[in-house]
């Protein structure tokens, strides 16, 4: 399957003519080139999904294929850095949902970003990130994979800051790549701890549940853990970082500023889900080696999803509504991983946590695209801008409706069958951990339906006033044209169908399939909880009226904490500007500027100075040149026969 | 005798070869038939390189008086090449009215010094050593002195052959002390005779200090600068690169094999000249004004980084060391072809006479910008990687201290170079060089320079293959 490298270097070619070669195309040729390819590879990976899922399943299990290796570097024998191709159940289907997306939000993008400024470089970027999340997930070792994920961190920071005029937009960019370049230092840490004892950084080996290999990683300990699970943790730290788990959540509300077809791509579909990839990759090592980690992702993962899900419910901008719902979302898939068993039956979480990643995907970016298209009817991200819109964009509407009812967890739309598979899986991890995460999915289904009323019904709309997302159109809101809402159908037709693919049969833990069952108490309890949500939600805020006012004065200290992501974001403001930047961060710039500065500045002019003294040995008389010559070799000879 | 082993000296026949054919070409062909010497001269020394690039099986010739060895075909053939590009880049030079008389002269001249090397590279004892070191530099004073009615390059050539001589003397005392103390000069031999005696170590410094002269290491440097600056720069760019690697590469076979018992001896001497060239040579090149002296000291500077390839003795060294010649070949080239496609056109050589090339000749200052790159060491230019491992021969034996100080140099050296770059992009000038059109020789040479400058560093079959050969050493 040596053809599947094409899948990536197709983007990469695509971002080195449309970005590096010095062209100026025309943005319709720019556009048709990114979406070309696009397309290309993902016809491409749909073949060779099904080649895999068809060809390469020995004796019941599907097996690894490494379809391209390269050494590129070698330290010694067992430790060297290839660049490879790699693949498994969990690769495949991440190749599907990032060309699938991509190719969505690359078409989407003809229409959402015509006429704007640097429609090729935004072009050349989303190739960059197409190419960077396909290295990303088709990584045959854990640094291949750490370089692909630096590079995502790059296109997500470039396209995040593409309106760069807008001082939010970049400094939206700044704060995501530093949040998540701190939360790598981490992995990185983890890398070349777990490559230290393991003396590997192949996937094969790692995740082959052979204990030989971390024999000397769980025999050391450090503060009370093994080596193994301070590597572990710090690699799922990186892993936080980029899913934005809590506390590392703070960038990916603000990483919003981006265009909003990016938001749906790499902000809900592919890169915030490549911490959730990675401990799914490195699930044997978590299950079998340090569980105690993975019981952590899982208390993080839930806490995330609550913590989120609350903010979610009071915030005004609909694009930040869908950013905290992501986060919430993850966290659920966190905890699917989290509190999963190895192989059979006890791996139904891990199971479940892909097939919610793989329905999530589709919905979310669905979501954001419908988004998008309301935001380019009316020009502003705010709820009070909004309202009434059905009549305008009745496609927008329903595919709109549609992924609010899958993500709310409403049969038979995909996001249930997930979803109640995590449930199930919690439910039978622990009861409370059960509960909890039944109660987040009534918050969920009550804040998506919050935001679809306030977009879609409510009060009548009213002409928007002036606002940042202004696209020259005029006043009055009407449905996307053709290549954006063409998108909009086509994801909403997945989104109707996904859950019904018999997932189990394909992507297990131990790579045997087997037949989901659905838990009949676990399934039915979450309808009725999302129902309650909904109905909720449909009381308050389906026709305009008080209540939500009244609510919010009874709520007050609550409602401002949320509604100001609870603090979090000045904690850290606190922190760095306060505390760091002025005990530590002034003293070691006064220690630069005078200190070593200093000591530089007085190098470089002692050599300036010896310099000029010794300019005379360059007379330029060969009589003196023969002397020294002569006197250099006596004093070397000297040298050698008398001190040595 | 069998005097049919002397046709196995396949590299030294075919330079032969090349040398008569121009050599009765241009004495008999007509002047239709002349204007085509220069492609011709080029295309037999292609010949040649392609000829002579293979490997072989080592072999001695008259009972070890010459000895091949399977490295030799590597760095006579970087020799080869890069004697080629300073073919490439003379052509413009020699097309010039008052030289056309004298270009079979030039290619002449080059040529027997590439001979001479080829036979200092491949010796078996002292004396056919002793031979190729003179057939190396007596062509080479000519070469400086080439125009001869100008009186710098006059004064040049005088001063070099009076210093050359002056060297080989005190080298031939050297080897006449050698013979004296062991009784023979064959290389095979030596090792065993060689047992350290105060005698012995004042014949093996006196020898060395000849070849240190020709690297013009510090305090054996001070000829360099002159007669860079008087010679034509092409002749320069010949004089500080080939002959210099050839010297090196001597040098270190010499060491290693013949004076290996005097290691505790030639290594603090090494450290010494390692360090006195390098520092001295930066100091000296952060005031020069002239490029050509600038580019003299910079070489000496280089040479000295050389000496850590040296020091270390092993089978790294030497690899590192014709990694380091074959680098340093195409970096210090491209930056001696501008300068001399400048001073040809211009007769511009002075470092602030470069303000604000960028806006009139961006190729050059790429060019320029990228051999200056290299030669300081950024990566990922092949000056980097060559840099690396040098300095990984020698820490790698342990030489800590001294792989420190040249780290230190390596940042005053960073200093200079950049001030040249910093000229041709960021200073603005009132009066620019004007735009100009390199001929097509010239511009080949660029593009082989750059491309090699670029690729090198990342294509590591090469080193590979070259650590590898050096095993068999």
């Amino acid at each position: 399957m040596q053809y599947t490298l094409l899948i990536l270097a197709l983007p990469l070619l695509s971002f080195a003519v449309l970005g590096l070669v010095d062209a100026k195309w025309k943005p319709k040729v720019a556009g048709t080139i990114g979406t070309t390819i696009l397309g290309i590879i993902t016809i491409l990976s749909y073949f060779a999904a099904w080649q895999y899922f068809t060809q390469y399943k020995v004796d019941g299990v599907y097996q690894k294929v490494i379809a391209f290796d390269y050494e590129w570097l070698r330290f010694n024998d067992l430790l060297h850095i290839n660049l490879g191709i790699l693949l498994d159940p969990i690769s495949v289907m991440m190749m599907i949902v990032i060309t699938t997306v991509s190719f969505m939000v690359n078409l989407y993008s003809l229409g959402y970003m015509k006429g704007e400024k640097g429609f090729q470089r935004y072009y050349a970027f989303l190739s960059l990130f197409a190419f960077s999340m396909l290295g990303l997930v088709m990584a045959t070792n854990i640094f291949q994979m750490y370089i692909f994920w630096e590079l995502v961190g790059v296109s997500s920071y470039l396209l995040i800051g593409f309106y760069y005029t807008r001082p939010a937009a970049v400094a939206a960019a700044k704060k995501a790549f530093i949040v998540t370049r701190f939360a790598d230092l981490f992995f990185l840490i983890g890398i070349l701890l777990l490559s230290y004892f393991t003396k590997t950084f192949d996937f094969g080996i790692l995740t082959s549940s052979n204990a030989n290999v971390f024999a000397e990683a769980t025999s050391k300990t450090f503060m009370g853990f093994s080596m193994l699970s301070w590597a572990m943790a710090l690699i799922f730290i990186g892993g936080a970082g980029k899913s934005a788990m809590f506390p590392l959540h703070i960038w990916l509300p603000d990483a919003m500023e981006g265009p909003t077809p990016v938001s749906a791509l790499i902000h809900a579909a592919t890169m915030v889900v490549a911490g959730v990839f990675l401990v799914a990759r490195l699930f044997p090592v978590y299950v079998v080696f340090t569980p105690e980690v993975l019981h952590g992702i899982a208390y993080v993962g839930a806490f995330t999803a609550l913590f989120s899900a609350i903010i979610a419910c009071v915030q005004t901008d609909i694009k930040r509504v869908l950013a905290f719902s992501t986060i919430s979302q993850i966290g659920f898939m966190m905890v699917g991983l989290g509190v999963s068993g190895y192989g059979g039956h006890e791996g139904v979480g891990y199971m479940s946590s892909m097939f919610h990643l793989f329905t999530h995907a589709f919905f979310k970016s669905l979501l954001f695209l419908g988004a998008g298209s309301v935001i380019h009817a009316v020009h502003s991200n705010e709820m009070k801008d909004m309202g009434g819109l059905r009549k305008y964009m009745p496609i927008t509407n329903w595919t709109f409706l549609i992924a609010c009812l899958a993500i709310a967890g409403i049969p038979p739309f995909s996001g249930f069958f997930s979803k109640d598979e995590i449930l199930s899986a919690s439910y039978s991890f622990s009861p409370a951990m059960g509960g909890i995460m039944t109660f987040i999915a009534g918050l969920t289904a009550f804040y998506m339906f919050r935001l679809y009323y306030n977009i879609f019904w409510g009060k009548e709309f009213k002409p928007a006033t002036q606002s940042e997302n202004y696209h020259g159109h005029g006043n009055t809101p009407h449905e996307s044209p053709f290549s954006m809402s063409s998108a909009l159908v086509f994801l909403g037709a997945v989104t109707c169908v996904a859950g019904l693919i018999p997932f189990g049969h394909f992507i297990t833990s131990d790579g045997v399939p087997y037949d989901i069952h659905i838990n009949l108490t676990v399934a039915s309890v979450s309808i009725i909880v999302a129902l309650v949500g909904i109905i909720i939600a449909t009381y308050l805020y389906r026709k305009e009226n008080e209540i939500p006012e009244k609510l919010a004065k009874t709520f007050d200290g609550f409602y401002k904490a949320a509604s100001h992501r609870f603090y979090i974001d000045e904690v850290y403001l606190f922190s760095t500007k306060k505390i760091i930047f002025n005990n530590i961060a002034r003293p070691i710039a006064w220690f630069d500027r005078h200190v070593i500065d200093g000591t530089m500045n007085g190098i470089a002019s002692s050599t300036q100075w010896v310099a000029v003294k010794i300019k005379g040995f360059q007379s330029g008389q060969i009589q003196q040149y023969a002397y020294v010559f002569l006197l250099g070799t006596l004093l070397v000879a000297a040298l050698v026969i008398f001190l040595i | 005798m069998d005097y049919s082993s002397f046709l196995q000296m396949h590299e030294e026949f075919s330079l032969l070869g090349v040398m008569i054919i121009l050599l009765l070409y241009d004495i008999f062909a007509s002047e239709k038939y002349l204007k085509y010497f220069q492609p011709i001269a080029i295309v037999l020394f292609l010949v040649h390189i392609v000829l002579n690039c293979v490997p072989r099986e080592t072999f001695q010739v008259s009972g070890g008086m010459y000895e091949y060895l399977p490295i030799h075909s590597y760095i006579k053939t970087f020799l080869n090449i890069g004697t080629l590009i300073v073919f490439l880049q003379a052509h413009k030079f020699l097309n010039e009215d008052a030289n056309r008389i004298k270009r079979g002269e030039f290619y002449f001249l080059t040529l027997s010094t590439l001979l001479g090397m080829y036979f200092m590279i491949s010796a078996g004892n002292f004396l056919v050593f002793y031979l190729g070191l003179e057939t190396a530099s007596v062509p080479m004073a000519a070469l400086v002195a080439f125009d001869k009615y100008n009186n710098k390059a006059a004064e040049a050539g005088a001063k070099y052959i009076l210093l050359a001589v002056f060297a080989s003397s005190i080298s031939l005392f050297g080897i006449s002390l050698i013979y004296g103390s062991t009784g023979t000069l064959y290389f095979n031999d030596l090792p065993a005779l060689i047992t350290g005696t105060p005698l012995q170590i004042l014949a093996f410094v006196f020898f060395a200090v000849g070849l240190f002269f020709k690297i013009s290491l510090v305090p054996f440097h001070l000829w360099a600068a002159d007669v860079y600056e008087g010679a034509q720069t092409n002749i320069t760019s010949y004089l500080s690169v080939i002959s210099k690697g050839s010297a090196v590469f001597v040098l270190f076979t010499l060491l290693v094999k013949v004076f290996a018992s005097l290691i505790t001896e030639w290594q603090p001497i090494l450290w010494i000249l390692a360090v006195l060239s390098i520092t001295i040579a930066n100091l000296f090149a952060i005031r020069q004004k002239n490029l050509k002296r600038f580019l003299a000291f910079s070489s000496i500077s280089q040479a000295g980084y050389i000496l850590l390839a040296i020091i270390s003795g092993s089978a790294i060294g030497m690899s590192s060391l014709v990694y380091y010649v074959l680098v340093y070949i195409f970096s210090n080239l491209a930056a001696f072809g501008v300068i001399s496609v400048i001073e040809e056109r211009t007769g511009k050589i002075n470092i602030q006479d470069y303000d604000g090339l960028y806006q009139t000749n961006p190729n050059l200052s790429f060019v320029m910008m990228l051999s200056l790159f290299s030669l300081a060491g950024i990566p990922p230019f092949a000056g980097f990687f060559s840099k690396f491992f040098v300095f990984s021969a020698a820490a790698s034996q342990g030489f800590y201290v001294l792989v420190f100080i040249a780290l230190l140099n390596t940042i005053i050296s960073l200093y200079y170079y950049l001030l040249i770059i910093k000229a041709m992009f960021l200073n603005k000038s009132d009066h620019p060089i004007e735009p100009i059109k390199s001929d097509f020789f010239a511009r080949v040479s660029f593009a082989v320079c750059t491309l090699a400058i670029i690729a090198i560093g990342f294509i590591s079959p090469i080193y590979d293959q070259i650590h590898l050969i050096s095993f068999g050493m």
